[in-house]
């Protein structure tokens, strides 16, 4: 059903956990569903220079959530809001059709936590 | 939150625990089969001597499967291609036939899709189906059948034994119930039937769901237990076989596995089901006791011998499935990952169950291979498991992951 690639993350998930002074917090999805997934970014000169997250859903949640972790690490803020679901999933081998809706939230968790930081900031000026 | 080398590879042990969903064909079922495949394979409404034979064979089965569920005679038996079939034609088969006495129809809400989906398509043709609550343990309201039973009620459809829970309903009380409003009972006896001892006229059943592979008898095959002076519509119209109910040639070797099964479970079922019911129990103790926030569905006793069904809070059931799959533990759950549907198991919400909690559901149904060194081994890898997914989710409470 999944991919080497899906299960290798789903096993080993990378930057799994959270951080407390984190910059920005994007928490995306729903226990209802099945799915839930929080992102923490901590950023430094416009980059990405920490990200973990905390999921509660299936093995694909899981696996693209530590996915897009990897993708998003030291990236810029502008490049990480490019970082799309398809991303996610094409640089995990492909999802299954079932899961490319419902456990394939990880790209909006990280654009959330983004807009997090850049309303923080934005307060913080006022 | 790596794992080790040795949870990494390839696991040596397979335990298979979802029998509810497959299980293997008996051996002496096989052997039995192979004739009616390879030297007896005639087609039993020809008048010749290989015709003949395999009629022979099929009245056989008849018997068998007769004599599990004590029916009056081996001619309230029809061979269908499987439970779904059985569901179909009964619930279809006595509403379409019964329609000027009246269009109501009554089930539960933790019935197999098979009747659910019956019940939901007829009410596109005139019907009316009403589905009645559970309690938490998954047992029928009785008070909400005798209040839903009006004089227009046709039949009710109720399972003996969800599979998915193992909650056995009281059949007698529910019959009772539904034959003083003179309305047909149908009971889906597909993951009880082998499991427990079945008698249709001590429980005073009207329609039986038999399904051949939930006894170790081959897929493809089920039958449906008419009471005598029970007039249906067919589903399939043709050459008129199993009294004009179900057309077409008879599925020989399959119905020849399925009547061997049966002579077998009626012999081997009490033991099996009093083996079965102590593993069970041993299970059930050792997937709970060592974990905090972790929960029984389903009644404690008036349960299946074969089923097991726990959830864990805060994590989900599709990730815990993944995790024994890799050490070789083959279950199910109740979640909806694992299905095509988004939603969780309508079973387990049925039971009053929250979308989280039903998320969090696994179910293990065991089966004659099972041994108690398969479930002390499945029980034990829980706790890392649980432990695992439980730092993954954001749900978890701080001081469990501590």
């Amino acid at each position: 059903m999944y991919t080497e690639k899906v299960m290798e993350h789903f096993k080993n998930p990378r930057n799994m956990g959270e951080i407390p002074d984190a910059d920005g917090v994007g928490t995306v999805g729903n226990p209802v569903c099945g799915d839930l997934m929080t992102i923490y970014i901590k950023v430094k000169d416009n980059h990405l220079e920490d990200i973990k997250f905390k999921t509660f859903g299936c093995g694909s949640a899981i696996a693209t959530s530590s996915m897009i972790t990897e993708l998003a690490k030291g990236k810029t803020l502008e490049e990480g809001m490019k970082i799309s679901r398809a991303n996610v999933a094409d640089s995990l081998g492909g999802l299954p059709p079932v899961k490319m809706h419902c456990s394939n939230l990880a790209a909006d968790a990280l654009h959330a936590a983004i807009e997090d930081y850049y309303k923080r900031q934005k307060e913080a000026k006022k | 939150m790596l794992l080790s080398e040795t949870e990494m590879s390839t696991p040596a042990k397979h335990v298979y625990m979802d029998h509810a969903a497959g299980r293997p064909v008996d051996p002496r079922a096989v052997e039995a089969m192979l004739p009616y495949m390879q030297s007896s394979y005639g087609n039993p409404s020809s008048l010749h001597t290989l015709g003949q034979e395999a009629k022979h064979a099929l009245e056989e089965a008849r018997t068998r499967i007769s004599d599990l569920i004590n029916a009056e005679k081996k001619e309230t038996i029809i061979f269908t291609s499987g439970a779904t079939e059985s569901n179909n034609l009964a619930i279809k088969g006595v509403a379409y036939r019964n329609k000027d006495r009246g269009t109501r129809i009554i089930t539960s809400s933790i019935e197999h899709m098979s009747v659910v989906n019956t019940c939901k398509f007829l009410t596109t043709k005139g019907f009316e189906s009403v589905f009645l609550p559970v309690d938490m343990y998954g047992f029928l309201n009785l008070e909400s059948l005798e209040t839903a039973l009006t004089d227009k009620t046709v039949l009710v459809t109720i399972v003996y034994a969800n599979g998915e829970i193992g909650t056995i309903q009281p059949v007698q009380e529910i019959s009772k119930i539904v034959h003083n409003k003179n309305a047909y009972l149908h009971v889906d006896a597909t993951a009880t039937c082998g499991q427990v001892p079945i008698d249709v006229k001590n429980d005073g059943v009207d329609l039986l769901t038999i399904s051949s592979n939930d006894m170790y008898g081959p897929k493809g095959v089920g039958a449906l237990y008419i009471k005598e002076g029970i007039r249906l519509e067919p589903l399939l119209h043709g050459g008129g076989q199993e009294r004009g109910l179900r057309s077409g040639t008879e599925n020989v070797p399959g119905i020849v596995g399925f009547g061997k099964a049966a002579e077998i479970a009626k012999k081997e079922t009490p033991a099996e089901s009093a083996r079965l019911t102590k593993i069970r129990d041993r299970f059930i103790d050792g997937l709970l006791k060592p974990i905090p926030y972790s929960f029984l569905n389903g009644h404690p006793t008036k349960r299946l011998p074969d089923n097991v069904s726990v959830r864990y809070s805060f994590i989900e059931g599709e990730s815990m499935l993944l995790s024994l799959d890799m050490r070789g533990v083959f279950a199910s759950s109740g979640s909806a990952c694992t299905a095509k549907t988004l939603e969780p198991s309508h079973v387990l919400l049925a039971i009053g169950l929250k979308h989280e909690e039903a998320h969090g559901s696994l179910m293990f149904t065991l089966g004659r291979q099972t041994t108690e060194e398969d479930v002390d081994y499945a029980a034990s890898l829980m706790p890392d498991i649980v432990k695992r997914l439980r730092a993954i989710s954001p749900l978890t409470p701080k001081e469990l992951n501590k």
